[in-house]
Order: C-alpha cells, then structure tokens, then sequence
C-alpha cells in the first residue's frame, strides 16, 4: 500500500470530472450508505428526545428536544426501567466473568496438557457448539422450575439460575476461540517458570492469563454483549417485572403499549443502547479480530 | 590440582541442586499455602451446599438426584485434592455446567418430547385429583355462615373463623383448621396473638389472595372447605366431584357420571368429555406422528421449514453482496475520510440487535411508522402484516443489521490479499473486472467461506430478529398452532411452548428434536467438506 501514497498528491489538480470518476462516486455512495445505517437511530434518537411522544409525533424529526422522556423513564412503576437496567448488568458481567474464568481453564487443560480424551474432548466441543443451548429453552425452563421447587433461591425466576444456564453455554462457544489464541503462547515460557520452581496454578493465573489477556476480553466482551440480548431464556427464566432485563421489558413495554408511549421506549432504547455502542466502538478492531479468528480456526 | 578441581566442582553441583530444591519448597510453600486455603474454603462451600441439597432432597424422597450429587461431589473432592489427574482440575467447572444446561437439557428435551407436557398435563395425576376436587367447588346449600376474620403474619394469610358453636378455629391455606384461643367481640373471633387481623384496607390489598384461600373442616375435606367471598363471612363449599379410588375414576356428585383414566392423561367420560388439568403421560411417538401426519401441524411446519432456509441463505447472500460492494467501493486508499464513513457504517451492527429490531418495528408501522407517512406520503403499505411484504421485511432489516459485519470482515480480507496479483494481472492486460473476478474473488471466498458458514448458522437461529420485528406473524390463521408467515423453526418453538394460554411443551420439543437432527445433518456435511477435524492435534 505504501507504494501508492504518492498517487494523491500527483492529481492535485484533477478537473471536478476525473476527481468524480476516481474518488467522488466513492463518497456519493458512502453517504447513502452512511445514511441508511444511522437515519434509524437518529430517529429513535430524535424520538427519545420528544417528551409525551407517540409513533406519530416521532415523525417530524427533532421536532421537540427535551429529556423528559428520560425522567419519564425512572417513574414508571409498571416498567421498572432501573431494575432492568441493573440486572441487565449484573447478569451480564457475571456470565462474562464466569464464561472466562470457564473457558481459560479449559483452554489451557487443552492447549498444554496432553491426556487420553483430549482429541475427543476437543471434537465434542465443537459438535456442541453446532447445537445452540437455545433449541433446548423448553427443557431449560422445565429444568429450572423443577429445581425452583427444591431450591427456591437457584431455580425459576431468579437471576443466579439465569447465569448458571448461561454458564452451561459457556464452554462450548468460547474454548475454541480461547484454545486457538493459548496456543500461540510459545510453551517454552511454561517451560521456563516450570524451571524456576513455580507450579501449575501460578503458571496458568499469573502468568499464561497475562499473556492471553486479549482473548480473555474479547470473549468477556462477547459473552456480556451476548447475555445482554438475550431474549429466549431470560423471558423464560425470569417471572416478575423487577428481576427482568431489558431485552424481556423494553418488548414487553413495547407490545403492551405500542404507539402511545413512544418517546419513553425510545429513552429506554437509547440508554440501553449506549454502553455496548460505546464498547463497541472503542473495541471494535478486537472484536473483529475475535470474531474472525474463532471462526477460521 | 585437578582432583581439587573436581572435588569443587561436585560440591559446587551438590549445593546448587541443594539450593535448587529449597527455593523450590520455599517458592510451594509461600505461594502454595494460600493456594491451598483458597482450594479448602471453596471445596468446605461446595461440600456444604451439596450436603444441604442432598438432605433436602431426600426429605423430598428424590433418591436418584440425592445419588447423582453425591457421586459428582464425591468425584470433584477426588479431583482436587488428589495429586496429579491435572486436566481434570481444569475441566471440571466448565464441564459440571456444560453437562447439566446444555447436554442433560437435550437429552431431557428428548424425553419431553415423548410425553403430553403442557398446558392442562403439568403435573402428576394425584395434582390432578387434588386440583379437580379444589376448582369444582360449589356452596353447601343453606350451611350456616361462618363469621369471619383474616389474619396475617409474616405475609402468610390465614382464616379465623367463628363456628355456629361459638367456638374460634384457625386455619391455614389447604390445611385443616383448628381450635384456638383467640379473643372474642360480641359473637365474633376478632384477633389471635402472633397475627394481625386485616382491617378493610387490607382485605382490598390483599382480595385476590383472599378469595382464593381454602380451608378444610376435617382432613380430606370431605366435610367441606371453607372460603370467603368479602372476607367478613366464610361459607362451607364441597366439591362436585370426588375421586373412587377403587375404580380409579372421578365421580360427579350430581349426576353420578364417571370420568374414568383412559390412558390419555385426563379423566374422561363414556360420552368423551375430558375433566382439565389432567395429568403428564408418556405418549410414545404420538408428537411426531401429529408433526408429520396431521396436515394443519404439517404444513405450517414444512413452510416454516423451508422459509428458515430461505431467510438463512438470503440474508448471508445479500450481507455479502452488500458488503463486498462496499468493501470494494471504500478500498481505495485515494479516497479520503474513509474512517468516519466507517464508524457510521458499523453503528447498525453495534448497535444491540433486539433494539433495532423493535425500532425497525415503529418504522414500519402500517398507520404511523415514518416509512408510510413520510416517505410514501401516508400510503398504508402493510411492512409488517402482509404474508409477502413481511418476508420483504424481515429480510430488508437483517440487511441492514448485517451489511457493516461483512463490509468490515471482507475489507479486512481485501486488504490482506496481496496487491502483487492484482498487478501482475494488470500487466498481462486483465481489465480491472476481470483480475476482481478471476484472482481477488476466489481468493476472497476460500478466507470468507468459514464465516458465511457461520452467518448461516447464526441466522438460521435468529430469534430476536423475528420476534421483535413481525413476532412470526402474520399469523398462518389456518394452522393448528401459533405460526405465522415469517417464523423461523426457533420462533415457531418458542411460540408453541411459551405463547398464548395453550403451551403445549411435548410438541415444542418435538420440534426442536426435528431441528436437531437437521442441524445435526448440516453439520456433518459440512465438517466432511472442511476437514477441519483433522487440522486437531
């Protein structure tokens, strides 16, 4: 690429013609473009900002700029937008926790071990990352109301059950992304600290987690942006209004209320949407990189 | 001098391996000792709760799982803290929660797939009898009224009632109701020590638990139970019907008629008239004969079926075309400002899936979506409820939610093909399309192909994106179950099971045993093409 950066600075003075031939057009459709990808989300932006607004007034874009909505937002006892908000959270940064520490452990057990059912192991896994735990939501719920019967505070309608099920996917999407990247940690580093008298748990915590720490925070990333769009298991899973998250309430708000509370679905829409916008943007070469390394491995 | 030499030398040795061998014990020792108190108080709360568990559970008298918990606790104390067996150390945790919500819920999935679970067979058949005689209760006629008063404590809500006698019983919910000391007002049992009797505020609060209290005069409750309307007077009712266990049948008290067990899960007259809730049976293959043989489970599930395929294979086609359209368009590194042109263009993939589903919804809402009002000026396009355009829709969306994924994959695949081919094309007189589809192209695809394989499975579940955006529908008004024109099989699953007053779970999982086996055979084709199996080692 670098042979090409002159080509600019010789047709400084292209005609208006030859700039369009070469780069004008290009800009052309990167504004429609650029305009088919945001125009939805200014205007539930614009819609958020239009206190007492309903499908209809969301029409006539930033018609009206209040955040009214947004107060509207946190008084609504039927919606407790707050409690999803915070559960939302917390479920998430569990499960990613969780989903991690899971899969690093499993990780490294295949990445620097060598033991009879290995091969195995790691074929397994892979098939049973072809079945998403999704097909399985019938026997998840009846799963967990059963042992909600036994065990009130781990079964239905509570929020540790939720991560336990998200927990049980944990294994079977990330270690192979995981398995991959450990992989490339040259093994002689083991070798070395093995030599220098430290055992196998502060090989693997203090040092391998170190070196791995990029995928750790992609497959974190993912596992929290993930849990966070969770619609199927968390609307089965989780019963009463406070304890749900915001992919459960803002759809339920939404089919109770279609048109008439407009403006506040879209206050709710926009925060929400805020955190793992801006994750992804700042992250985005990871995630990327991430995604397409797991996949080709 | 050279036996000095020598001497020094296996001394030297001697104390290095010496000293080798102490920092190696020190090194165990300073670190291995919290290591170890980390290893003991985690294993004591996992020793703990499985001890809980198990005791509850054999009061409960399920002795399979009580065996099953002791087993793995048994096995996870082994593991950790015998020597060596390392994998193993590692592999528990992910495996104990891979083995229970995502293999165990398969093979259960399987199983539930066999029976009548749903809606009206939730339980088992004594639930059945007990719910049957508690909902068909009726008023003894002329029975005396009992005065009345609620009570409360800790939230549990309880009656204490004055019998005819004079004398004051309490009663718990489904409990029999006793003889206690309470204090009197006229005629009137008014409060008891330990409760709080409800004022009328309270009754109001608290009506629909209220009314929904029984309490039984002696113990079957053949005697009758007692229940409130206002909560001020409680009247004996008795059921219409009561269970003959001889002949295992529900008998109507009025008209004398048997429900007998016929084997179907509910009991049912000699005329067919089935008494609900009945009760879970195992019903063989009877879900799959109705999935393939009844035409209106039938053909919703065949066209469900094969719009999967359709929207799967549509949406990763046109995100590809899309996006290498783009990637082509914004690989010139003439071209300035690509980057912002760029962080705009990713904004619909980071923006969370759902939302912009539910978004898209209002867009294209029929009477006030801005598609209809605004850009077609008020025309009353059905985006989103006529069987076609609601395809058109769906797919339109997932376009949209999917472009900025392959523009970003694809540039990066662009950029990382050597530009030499391209030139060295262009010197044997390639025009510019050509050297694109004969050397970038191939080229392209053979990086790519593993992630549209995996788009393709993405979308073949996409749940979010349908239900949020049609739900499914419109609704397939001639189906014998939820379905509608733009479900997937998932939403189609979800529905059956979960939506609507008729859950029927046995054929929800039917279904998806179906789309396992489909998956199953999609991914066995494809791994015999990759060979990525053998790339293990």
């Amino acid at each position: 690429m670098g042979s090409r950066v002159a080509a600019p600075v010789l047709d400084t003075r292209r005609s208006f013609r030859t700039y369009l031939r070469q780069t004008g057009w290009r800009h052309i459709v990167g504004i429609v473009v650029a305009v088919y990808a945001a125009f939805p989300l200014l205007y539930i932006l614009s819609a958020s900002l239009n206190p007492g607004g309903t499908l209809v007034t969301a029409n006539q874009l930033f018609a009206n700029v209040s955040i009214g909505s947004y107060i509207d937002l946190f008084n609504r006892p039927q919606q407790p937008y707050a409690a999803w908000f915070m559960n939302t959270l917390l479920i998430g940064l569990a499960s990613a926790a969780g989903t991690v520490l899971l899969g690093a452990l499993a990780a490294y057990a295949f990445s620097r071990m060598r033991f009879t059912g290995r091969r195995v192991g790691l074929i397994t896994l892979l098939l049973v990352q072809m079945f998403p735990q999704l097909l399985a939501m019938v026997a998840i719920f009846l799963l967990m109301s059963t042992i909600g019967d036994i065990f009130p505070a781990i079964g239905l309608n509570t929020q540790i059950g939720l991560i336990m099920v998200y927990l049980g996917g944990a294994l079977g999407v990330n270690t192979y992304l995981m398995y991959g990247f450990f992989n490339t940690v040259p093994t002689s580093i083991d070798e070395a600290a093995k030599i220098d008298g430290a055992g196998h748990a502060r090989i693997f915590f203090t040092i391998i987690l170190r070196l791995v720490a990029p995928i750790l925070a992609v497959v974190g990333l993912l596992s929290f942006l993930g849990s966070m769009s969770e619609f199927v298991l968390a609307s089965v899973i989780l019963v009463d209004p406070e304890r749900q998250t915001l992919a459960v309430g803002l759809y339920q708000f939404i089919a109770q209320e279609t048109s008439r509370n407009w403006s506040v679905f879209a206050a709710g829409a926009v925060l929400a949407a805020i955190l793992p916008v801006a994750l992804f943007l700042a992250l985005q070469r990871f995630i990327v990189g991430g995604l397409t390394a797991g996949s080709v491995k | 001098m050279s036996s000095d030499n020598l001497r020094q030398q296996a001394l030297d040795a001697r104390r290095d391996r010496r000293g080798r061998q102490a920092a190696q014990l020190a090194a165990a020792a300073s670190g291995g000792w919290k290591v170890a108190l980390v290893k003991i108080a985690a294993l004591g709360l996992i020793d703990a709760i499985a001890l809980y568990a198990i005791l509850v559970l054999a009061a409960a008298g399920d002795w399979l799982v009580v065996v099953l918990i002791a087993l793995v606790t048994a096995a996870v104390n082994v593991v950790y803290f015998r020597r060596g067996s390392l994998p193993a150390k590692y592999l528990t945790p992910g495996l104990i929660f891979l083995a229970v919500f995502q293999i165990f819920v398969v093979l259960y999935s399987g199983y539930v797939a066999f029976t009548n679970y749903g809606t009206g067979h939730n339980s088992t058949k004594d639930d059945a009898v007990q719910a049957l005689i508690l909902q068909s209760q009726q008023r003894v006629e002329n029975s005396p009224a009992y005065p009345l008063t609620v009570v409360e404590s800790f939230g549990e809500l309880a009656f204490l009632v004055t019998t005819p006698e004079g004398e004051a019983l309490l009663g718990r919910d489904g409990e029999v109701a006793s003889p206690v000391d309470a204090r009197f007002e006229g005629a009137r049992a008014v409060s008891l020590e330990g409760w709080n009797s409800l004022d009328f505020a309270g009754l109001v609060a608290n009506q629909g638990r209220i009314t929904q209290l029984a309490v039984l005069l002696s113990e079957g409750g053949d005697d009758g139970i007692l229940r409130t309307q206002d909560g001020n007077t409680a009247y004996v009712y008795i059921s219409r019907f009561v269970y003959d266990e001889a002949q295992d049948a529900m008998v109507d008290t009025r008209s004398g008629e048997l429900f007998r067990d016929v084997g179907t899960g509910a009991f049912t007259s000699a005329a067919g008239v089935e008494l609900m809730p009945g009760w879970k049976i195992e019903v063989g293959a009877d879900n799959f004969v109705r999935a393939f043989t009844e035409p209106s489970i039938r053909g919703p599930l065949l066209s469900v079926t094969v719009w999967t395929f359709v929207f799967a294979a549509v949406s990763v086609a046109s995100t590809f075309i899309l996006g290498l359209i783009l990637a082509l368009v914004f690989n010139d590194p003439r071209m300035a400002s690509r980057k912002y042109y760029r962080v705009v263009m990713i904004l619909p993939y980071a923006f969370p899936g759902f939302l912009s589903a539910m978004v898209w919804a209002g867009m294209m809402n029929q009477e006030f979506g801005f598609l209809n009002v605004v850009f077609f000026g008020g025309a009353e396009i059905p985006w989103l409820t006529n069987e076609w355009l609601a395809k058109f829709s769906v797919l339109f969306v997932n376009l949209w939610l999917g472009f900025p994924y392959m523009f970003l994959v694809i540039t990066g695949a662009l950029q990382s093909i050597p530009s030499e081919l391209a030139e060295a094309a262009e010197m044997d007189g390639a025009r510019p399309f050509q050297a694109f589809r004969l050397i970038k192209l191939p080229l392209l695809l053979v990086s790519v192909a593993p992630l549209l394989i995996s788009s393709f499975a993405f979308n073949f579940n996409n749940f979010n994106l349908i239900y949020m955006l049609t739900a499914g529908g419109p609704r397939d008004v001639a189906a014998g179950m939820n379905a509608g024109a733009t479900d997937i099989l998932i939403s189609m699953v979800y529905k059956v099971a979960f939506v609507g007053a008729d859950r029927d779970y046995g054929l929800a999982s039917a279904f998806a045993i179906i789309i396992f086996v489909l998956v199953g055979a999609i991914s066995v084709a494809a791994f015999r093409r990759t060979k990525s199996l053998e790339e293990l080692n």
